[in-house]
């Protein structure tokens, strides 16, 4: 039926994007993958996304979904039987939903900044990046996974944590997340990767690294 | 725990974050006690049970349950309480989607837009300010003409006929809205440039879940003051 065709407007490098790739294979649900590219975007992308023109935006019913939280929460609702992406219990759920945010506001944006300064200015940058790892680190609690024993909405929205924080501190020549700071963090970080569909989802490592690499570069230009 | 167990929410009048906490508790009758924060000299209390952001609304429920984040809350409250009165967020997913999209908007770019008008402190910033929160509310007199069309006479909420979970988001700033445009002098929800807002603005603020919490425009100047030096001298205004 063309009306239940899912279609995924993404970037290959996009850890947004590969949220939403996470939990559709996890679901199970077939899906047509859209590469956009980002200095050139598609007339659907700017007709389905006016307001932020990015990515991803999911396509269902021929309805845009957008927002990378919003997207996973939508695609749990809708696929209801499939693998379950947010807990049943109405406090555990409020729980994920806090810390993804938390991973968005505050991880994100003091890697970046760390990331693009230097010297005394990127030491306090890391410290707040250390603060904030330390905090996500406590709601392991010894858990195999944020979700539990499986994989879950959180898991997929700190994938941040697990992957591309790694890539950023090798591509700016600083150490964020390391196992002996965050033996938990690293250990979940490790276990996360490890799963099937996650390591198939996950951007190639070299290709995310030359990219952050003159990501940084351009950022650190003088003006 | 299903609704049991006392509920306390860490709380501020001024705050239109708690104000949406006090809405939800008020369409789910849940009973309540409110602790007024004091945000200049935090409490242990506030600081124990939110230490990522030490800031309200905190629902405290029963022993062992602090939820913080006002659109974390009130989907909690939605959830718990899901046998008592109108649910807030809608039952669809896609509509649940939409609500969720616009919450989003709301935090993360035109609050920060209607702040940016309040601490303006030349026209030149606050004409900036004004057109990023008209930008914004036009957007949203576009959702709200989507939503309602359709509706038998255009009127009632974003979440049709009963306030709903985006209602709570944006209806939340109302009493700030009002506040800036009397004290700034310019115009952000009105019949000529937001009709579809303008009306439900009214049917918001007058709603019996609403009403009680809606901030006086005199008592919020006060409070102004405070946190937005220029409302302290009003030939800075003209």
């Amino acid at each position: 039926m063309a009306d239940e065709e899912v279609k995924l407007h993404g970037m290959w490098g996009s850890l947004f994007s590969k949220r939403v790739e996470m939990a559709l294979k996890l679901k199970g649900v077939p899906y047509q993958y859209i590469e956009e590219d980002l200095t050139n975007k598609s007339p659907d992308l700017l007709k389905y996304n006016p307001i932020h023109k990015k990515v991803p935006v999911l396509i269902h019913r021929r309805n845009p979904i957008i927002e990378s939280h919003v997207i996973l929460e939508y695609i749990d609702e809708t696929w209801k039987t499939g693998y379950p992406l947010l807990p049943e219990d109405p406090y555990e759920r409020s729980m994920a939903r806090f810390w993804a945010r938390f991973v968005d506001e505050k991880c994100l944006p003091s890697a970046w900044k760390a990331a693009c300064s230097e010297g005394e200015e990127r030491e306090k940058f890391t410290e707040e990046v250390h603060g904030h790892l330390k905090m996500l680190e406590e709601q392991l609690r010894g858990k195999r996974f944020f979700g539990g024993d499986a994989v879950g909405f959180l898991d997929i929205c700190a994938s941040f944590v697990a992957y591309w924080i790694l890539v950023k501190q090798e591509a700016a020549g600083a150490e964020f997340l390391t196992e002996s700071k965050f033996p938990a963090l690293w250990r979940w970080g490790e276990e996360f990767k490890g799963c099937a569909v996650i390591k198939e989802t996950l951007p190639d490592r070299a290709r995310l690294l030359a990219s952050l690499k003159a990501y940084l570069e351009i950022m650190k230009a003088p003006k | 725990m299903a609704g049991g167990g006392e509920v306390k929410l860490l709380g501020l009048w001024a705050s239109p974050y708690v104000m949406r906490v006090q809405i939800a508790l008020s369409i789910k009758s849940v009973s309540h006690q409110v602790l007024e924060q004091n945000l200049e000299e935090k409490s242990q209390l506030l600081i124990q049970s939110n230490p990522v952001y030490k800031r309200v609304p905190v629902l405290i429920h029963g022993d062992n349950i602090s939820i913080c984040e006002s659109p974390v809350i009130v989907q909690y409250i939605d959830e718990v309480w899901s046998s008592s009165g109108p649910a807030i967020l809608p039952s669809d997913p896609y509509d649940r989607a939409i609500a969720r999209f616009w919450a989003a908007y709301l935090n993360d770019k035109w609050a920060a837009s209607l702040r940016a008008i309040a601490a303006a402190d030349n026209e030149e910033a606050k004409e900036a300010a004004v057109e990023k929160a008209a930008e914004g509310l036009a957007l949203l007199e576009g959702e709200f003409t989507r939503s309602s069309c359709g509706r038998h006479n255009g009127k009632g909420f974003f979440g049709g006929d009963c306030i709903g979970y985006l209602d709570i988001m944006l209806g939340c700033f109302l009493g700030w809205v009002r506040l800036i445009e009397k004290l700034d002098l310019v115009v952000l929800v009105d019949e000529s440039t937001t009709p579809g807002l303008a009306g439900w603005a009214e049917r918001f603020c007058s709603d019996p879940a609403v009403r009680d919490f809606m901030p006086e425009t005199g008592k919020l100047a006060e409070y102004a003051k405070k946190f937005f030096p220029k409302y302290k001298n009003p030939k800075m205004l003209l």
